[in-house]
């Protein structure tokens, strides 16, 4: 962190907890009595308490945005480059909601937080959450935060899950929603990849069961390999090339099985400082939720039936080379919604970056997402 | 707005779902929305005219109809299929036409004539590929791969029974002149049909 805070940085932040009492029943079956939500907020909600945006975020995200949370953070919030004054999400204009899911380990109730029945930390007794019981624990933000309806919704990834999930749960309470390289359901490849992150935690002899807690322990050499393998998938193989190519940390071959190359070495250090700071419970529930989103399945698996539930407009945005969620099932979802006569507006934008594009901001990017959300302000400040 | 935008306007009913392919800045959508509560989507693939669709609330899909062509839309989906200024550039106008009538019950296409006296005049005199106002290229650089005349474009409709509900031809002010339409084929510059099937 700089000295000085950078003028389109929405600044010092401090998130707020806040606790709801209603009991929230979940798509498992089960029951949460009572949680809480960790949020920050930027910029002033107006008279009408219509310039509301819901930031959601993806699976390793939370509530910290944008911002600085001291003078001595090193880095902003994780969407620092799009929330903040005169950035396409202009605190200007809107007030930013951005919360910690439901399963989270960064302050919302979740695996990590204590289970009232036994005194002990929830673990794996833990409710597999979905994206639809995340939307309606968000809209139970919404009634706390007095916000009818969001002049948007917006996320990448499983946070454009909740996006497009807001759309056909609650379809009058926004107007917008922003869907950034997302997919309305996942392949059976991505199911694969999330398998083998998790069965990677899983035989973690340091997981017990998901007791790691109660023995002291923790699975980082399984969290540690499941961040590894997700990481490759949010890179393009074009972008590694470009950051690693086959450089060597040393001058030449030591016919051994270290991390001779940079490449390896870059990922053991992600995996480790990842298993550092996440929790293995979360890690597995939050890869479950993604498997398990899939609005079509309501409908005989007839995804414009489902979208045309939804009331609110759409942009819909990919990347080139995103190979996560390709441009292909952004257009899927694109397809659903004009035959559903949705408003809706897609680009496929050009970066190298893999899935991760949507984390940084390219010149193309900026204008669209400017743009558009330069005219859902002007349309609530009529 | 461009003159030949109001003709077409007036062709649209209210509260018709358009299809505009190759919408540009969504000038014409966003006349239609907002006059007669048209619904519908623009296809585009300039990245500049996508960002002004979306900054004036035009739904606008990015979509090249020559790499992608339109399979993602659905039979008779739409009451009205729009091309202005468009099929001459795509890479089979024929193929381009037939899926346009498949999507909508009408469709309108606007396009260059290549027979205008101007152009005509411009070969014999110089021998060489016309160049002009609405058709500022070289042959090698020119979008334009499909020119036709108007006698052209009626004989392809006749062809794929395709009926002619209307035609205008205006100058390229976009003018609607009386001479047009004593001799179009000599003396019109941009033909606008309506067709159907």
């Amino acid at each position: 962190m700089p000295d000085s805070l950078p003028p389109d940085s929405v600044g010092l932040v401090e998130p707020q907890t806040l606790h709801f009492d209603e009991p929230l029943t979940l798509a498992c079956g089960q029951t949460l009595p009572h949680y809480d939500l960790v949020v920050e907020t930027y910029g002033d909600l107006n008279a009408d308490r219509s310039n509301a945006v819901l930031i959601c975020h993806a699976l390793s995200g939370h509530h910290h945005a944008a911002g600085y949370h001291s003078l001595e953070e090193r880095k902003p919030g994780w969407w620092d480059s799009c929330i903040g004054p005169g950035k396409p999400i202009d605190t200007n204009r809107f007030f930013v909601v951005s919360l910690n899911n439901l399963g989270g380990c960064h302050g919302s109730t979740g695996p990590i937080s204590t289970n009232p029945d036994t005194g002990h930390c929830y673990g794996p007794d833990f409710p597999v959450v979905t994206v639809k019981d995340w939307v309606d624990s968000q809209a139970k933000l919404a009634d706390r935060l007095g916000i009818k309806q969001w002049a948007a919704v917006v996320g990448g990834s499983l946070g454009g899950m909740q996006a497009l999930q807001w759309s056909l749960s609650y379809p009058e309470r926004l107007r917008h929603a922003v869907v950034i390289a997302s997919t309305p359901r996942l392949t059976a490849q991505n199911i694969a990849f999330n398998e083998v992150a998790r069965k990677a935690i899983t035989s973690d002899p340091e997981f017990y069961d998901g007791r790691y807690a109660e023995h002291n322990a923790t699975p980082r050499r399984g969290l540690m390999l499941a961040r590894m393998v997700g990481h490759i998938t949010y890179l393009s193989d074009a972008s590694m090339g470009e950051k690693f190519g086959r450089e060597l940390r040393e001058e030449a071959y030591k016919f051994g099985y270290d991390a001779e190359f940079q490449v390896e070495s870059y990922l053991r250090y992600q995996g480790e400082r990842f298993s550092e700071t996440f929790d293995a419970n979360t890690y597995l529930l939050m890869t479950r939720a993604l498997d398990y989103f899939d609005p079509a399945y309501d409908y005989d698996n007839d995804l414009a039936a489902a979208m045309s539930q939804a009331r609110c407009e759409f942009l819909v945005l990919s990347f080139s080379t995103d190979w996560r969620f390709t441009p292909t099932r952004s257009e899927e979802l694109v397809n659903a919604m004009i035959a559903a006569r949705r408003k809706v507006s897609y680009a496929e934008i050009d970066a190298p970056w893999g899935h991760d594009a949507f984390l940084i901001p390219t010149p193309r990017y900026e204008d669209i997402f400017t743009a558009y959300m330069d005219r859902v302000a002007r349309e609530v400040q009529q | 707005m461009r003159a030949d935008l109001e003709i077409i306007e007036k062709w649209i009913q209210p509260e018709s779902h358009v299809l505009d392919l190759g919408c540009g800045d969504g000038t014409l959508l966003d006349y239609l929305q907002r006059e007669k509560q048209a619904t519908g989507f623009g296809l585009e693939i300039n990245p500049d005219h996508i960002t002004t669709c979306m900054g004036r609330g035009v739904s606008v899909i990015e979509q090249d109809l020559d790499v992608q062509g339109l399979g993602n839309f659905h039979d008779q989906s739409f009451d009205v299929v729009l091309m202005t200024q468009a099929l001459q550039a795509v890479r089979r106008p024929d193929i381009v036409l037939d899926e346009m009538l498949r999507l909508g019950r009408e469709c309108i296409v606007t396009f260059p004539n290549f027979a205008y006296w101007r152009l005509r005049w411009y070969l014999m005199r110089q021998g060489r590929m016309p160049e002009s106002e609405t058709l500022p290229y070289k042959w090698y650089n020119t979008p334009n791969i499909h020119l036709c005349t108007f006698k052209d474009f009626e004989a392809l409709c006749y062809r794929k029974n395709i009926q002619i509900m209307n035609r205008t031809v205006v100058d390229s002010e976009h003018r609607y002149r009386w001479f047009n339409r004593l001799w179009p084929n000599m003396l019109g510059q941009i033909a606008i049909y309506r067709i159907t099937r």
